[in-house]
């Protein structure tokens, strides 16, 4: 009987100084609770695997009017390998939270929840996505931003005039994914190499054959597949907080 | 009890039958131990996991056909290396490119192959363990753990010297380097023996009373952000008296311009709208930022930020500097714009205006006395202030901070952490650039203002100087380009250098990267539009921000330069006088334009007749036939590439028919009687 009472008595202590401990790290505790959780900024960005985001992730909670609530709980999470900073953040007074996203060392999708509680403590979520770079697909984008940008991109900016309007046929924009997923790579690869007229589309798409070698034009598919919206089949995976979220 | 356990001995080692029994079968089994150690590793445990996997997949069979049981391993006597990391990573090479489970996630495309490079040359770890732990983490018996993937880029500077497309966080770490001047106190011996070089350009304080104030020194050195944002200045966290000090010892110690005696003749004079638009007009933001109402900082950093100069520099010195910065720094960046003594009045009053009250607003010193100066030697010396900046009778210290060649490489147990902080080296690395005085109050590595984003690509680019990289076999050390020390000769050199070219042109490896490299400037442009483009200079493309200054240049500097140019810059590819400027029959012309229009449609990018064509991108070409040599224009078209590496004309491999007939109808278009288009 005694010495139950001490093996009884060794496990609670071990319980509570585990609880104790893994209670310390949570955060605020929320004063106020919404129905609905929605993105003010932060979504679809591109960057370099285990890279900071340029921009945060801000999210905004609202009650059922779609007021914004002060003081709500809001908790990010997304496959192991990415971080927040804060992970759990209180909205402040405009109903925003606010984290900064590290994404993870693989090259894909990565899916952000960001949840929160409401009134009757059902967890309200919000699933934004973020698009990692690996080598490839990072030199890919350079390559975009040197040769394609210009008349793929129809924004204009500052230091790069967009030539978009200028062109009779429009150029597709690099995430345009409802056309672009739809060609193989090989019509990719053969447009690019052998110009629009390859495919019977405009010679306003030069050849960049003689100009681009087969490993960046690979390449450049690559960044082209990572890009797409909505997301291409080949562009491999898309990490979600649990496992591997499938198409 | 007891009764129970001596029965026990009694029946296992009674007699010596028994005994020589038991004592076989304790052998036996302790020599199983062995293989069933082996039975039951990690790698064996990956390995069926992976035989799971593919079981039931549509490309089993080719799957199968490539796995080969056991431990497997590359070994590169050459490298160093004896990596078994295959041996649980089984589907590197496979087309799975929907799995996404380590430890068989197809390995992403790079431009290597992995049975050349093996895995450790770039990852680290521990190449010839077997087991997960000994591979990935930090042991006794191996300090390198696993590289987190957000340096990985590192490793791929450990042989490739130069900048790499793929790699934009090393190059930028190595950017940052050289550009914030790190490597002014920190040497950094490169693996093909070059040291690396700092490419900011600190001012010498030998002369620095001409220019400022105590006061204006004194609250720098107390905060230099607080000045000018983009400062590549650090903040040295200086106490209110070691500012006094040093100040008082940077004014005390300067000495006048030696020839410098001429005052400037003019005067500042206030017509805001006449000073912005002779900045403008001048190009100054090409070089130099400012902070707008917003709060951006918008222009070139080539030179300083001016948006408090009003409150740093004396009027007197503004306008000598502007009237002949060579006079001041023999070595500056600025050119020489041969402003009148009007322009000078304007452009200095205009920036004179540009102050900040609040910026010496609680600045009052004393006197400073013979001590104090004394002391703000001493100070200068310990902090090293001339490693960076020239001062008279201070000497530039040799090694001052810790040589950072194999940094990469240093071991865990020489570095001391701070709490709460992972130990592994790139976390010490990254912790000490972000605040290097919290690893101790004494330390004189000063406060620096990188974004997390500057932070990892130092980072990376710190991890890439190291035992491995210093010690590679000489076919593997690419080296970087360096920057070639070449100077045009004679006049028309000293003219050169008088109008800082280098600042923004690139002339035989020598220069910056702003405006065009003139390598060939004398193949590629006609004699009489050199000449009209120095005395009016006219941006080429639309869709670009005009910088390139005119210089208020006499007839005799303009021919000067325009001969030196046509002279000597030529491409031994083309010969200037192989085609002629005209004479071209219509049917080749006509044929050319067609070309134009339709097989090569370069109106998508350039602009012929305004009326219809919009090609933003490359240069508008209604002058081209005044512009260019038609020897020039017939190998552009031929191989843009080979004539400017990395233009963005594509290539298009043209027949030498094609190439001819769209030179004849391009040297045709010589701007009569058309418009010129609007230039922003």
């Amino acid at each position: 009987m005694k010495a139950q009472a001490v093996i009884l008595a060794v496990f609670a202590l071990l319980g509570s100084s585990c609880s104790r401990k893994s209670h310390s790290a949570t955060a605020p505790k929320p004063t106020a609770f919404g129905a609905a959780i929605v993105e003010s900024s932060g979504g679809k960005q591109v960057t370099q695997t285990g890279d900071l985001l340029a921009q945060p992730i801000i999210v905004q909670v609202n009650d059922e009017q779609g007021s914004a609530v002060t003081g709500a709980l809001v908790e990010f999470t997304a496959a192991p390998g990415v971080s927040f900073d804060p992970a759990v953040a209180l909205t402040d007074s405009s109903g925003q939270a606010t984290t900064n996203v590290s994404l993870g060392g693989m090259a894909g999708r990565y899916q952000i929840a960001a949840s929160t509680l409401d009134k009757s403590h059902k967890r309200v979520e919000l699933k934004l996505e973020e698009i990692a770079l690996g080598y490839q697909q990072t030199l890919g984008r350079r390559l975009n931003d040197q040769y394609c940008d210009r008349c793929h991109n129809p924004e204009s900016t500052v230091e790069r005039v967009s030539n978009y309007d200028n062109l009779e046929v429009k150029p597709h924009p690099f995430d345009e994914g409802d056309t672009l997923n739809k060609m193989s790579d090989a019509d990719l690869t053969a447009i690019i190499t052998n110009g629009g007229p390859a495919l019977q589309k405009s010679a306003l798409m030069p050849a960049w054959g003689n100009t681009l070698s087969k490993s960046d034009i690979q390449a450049l598919i690559a960044y082209i597949r990572a890009v797409a919206d909505p997301p291409s089949r080949s562009a491999g995976p898309i990490y979600a907080q649990t496992s591997v979220a499938t198409r | 009890m007891k009764e129970k356990l001596a029965s026990l001995w009694q029946r296992l080692f009674g007699d010596s039958v028994r005994a020589f029994g038991a004592v076989s079968v304790i052998f036996l089994l302790s020599i199983a131990i062995a293989p069933a150690k082996n039975f039951f590793s990690e790698w064996r445990h990956y390995q069926h996991g992976y035989l799971r996997m593919i079981r039931n997949r549509s490309d089993a069979n080719t799957l199968h056909r490539h796995f080969q049981p056991g431990i497997r391993q590359i070994w590169l006597p050459g490298l160093d290396v004896v990596d078994r990391c295959t041996s649980c990573h089984v589907g590197l090479n496979e087309a799975l490119t929907d799995v996404a489970t380590q430890p068989y996630r197809k390995h992403p495309v790079i431009p290597h192959k992995l049975d050349q490079f093996g895995c450790t040359i770039c990852h680290r770890g521990q190449g010839a363990a077997t087991t997960v732990a000994e591979a990935h983490n930090s042991t006794l018996a191996w300090e390198q753990p696993i590289l987190p993937a957000k340096y990985i880029e590192s490793s791929c500077g450990q042989c490739h010297g130069g900048p790499l497309p793929g790699t934009p966080r090393l190059n930028l770490g190595r950017y940052l380097l050289a550009r914030q001047g790190c490597v002014h106190c920190h040497t950094v011996n490169l693996p093909d023996g070059s040291t690396m070089k700092a490419t900011d350009d600190p001012p010498s304080l030998s002369h620095i009373a001409d220019k400022t104030t105590r006061e204006w020194i004194f609250a720098w050195l107390k905060d230099p952000q607080a000045y000018a944002t983009t400062s590549t200045m650090p903040n040295f966290k200086l106490s209110d008296d070691a500012a006094r000090d040093i100040s008082a010892f940077l004014i005390a110690n300067s000495t006048p311009i030696p020839g410098d005696s001429a005052a400037p003749s003019a005067k500042a004079s206030a017509d805001p709208a006449a000073g912005a638009s002779l900045y403008g007009e001048s190009f100054c933001a090409s070089c130099h930022a400012v902070q707008n109402a917003a709060g951006n900082v918008v222009g070139g950093d080539v030179g300083p930020e001016l948006t408090r100069v009003g409150s740093k520099v004396k009027p007197e010195w503004l306008q000598g500097w502007l009237q002949n910065p060579r006079a001041y720094d023999t070595e500056t960046r600025m050119p020489h714009y041969r402003f009148n003594d009007a322009q000078v009045a304007i452009l200095s009053g205009f920036l004179l205006a540009k102050t900040d009250s609040d910026l010496l607003a609680n600045v009052h010193l004393e006197p400073p006395t013979s001590e104090q100066i004394a002391r703000g030697k001493r100070l200068v010396s310990d902090y090293g202030c001339a490693s960076c900046h020239e001062i008279a009778g201070v000497k530039k210290p040799e090694n001052f901070a810790p040589e950072l060649s194999r940094i990469g490489s240093k071991p865990i147990a020489q570095l001391i952490f701070l709490p709460g902080m992972q130990h592994t080296l790139p976390e010490y690395i990254a912790g000490k650039i972000k605040n290097p005085r919290a690893f101790s109050p004494g330390l004189k590595m000063p406060q620096y203002t990188f974004t997390p984003q500057q932070i990892d690509a130092l980072t990376t680019a710190l991890l890439s100087f190291n035992d491995r990289s210093l010690t590679l076999p000489s076919s593997l050390v690419l080296s970087t380009v360096l920057e070639s020390n070449y100077q045009p000769a004679g006049k028309a050199g000293k003219l050169m250098t008088d109008l800082a070219c280098f600042s923004c042109h690139r002339i035989n490896g020598h220069g910056g990267d702003m405006a065009p490299d003139l390598t060939w400037e004398g193949s590629s442009v006609q004699h009489d539009w050199l000449v009209q483009f120095f005395k009016n200079p006219g941006t080429l493309r639309p869709a670009l921000i005009r910088r390139m200054p005119r210089f208020n240049l006499t007839d005799n500097e303009v021919n000067e330069l325009t001969d030196y140019i046509m002279t000597v810059y030529q491409s031994p590819a083309i010969d200037r006088d192989s085609m002629p400027l005209s004479g071209y029959s219509p049917g080749q012309i006509e044929l050319g334009k067609q070309l134009f229009y339709g097989k090569y449609s370069c109106q998508g990018c350039h602009i012929v007749d305004p009326k219809t064509d919009k090609g933003y991108i490359g240069p508008t070409l209604t002058h081209v036939g005044s512009r260019l040599t038609p020897a020039w224009i017939y190998q552009w078209m031929k191989n843009p590439q080979s004539l400017r590496p990395g233009t963005i004309e594509p290539s298009r491999a043209m027949s030498d028919e094609d190439a001819r007939a769209l030179t004849a109808f391009l040297i045709s278009q010589k701007g009569e009687g058309k418009q010129e288009v609007a230039q922003k």
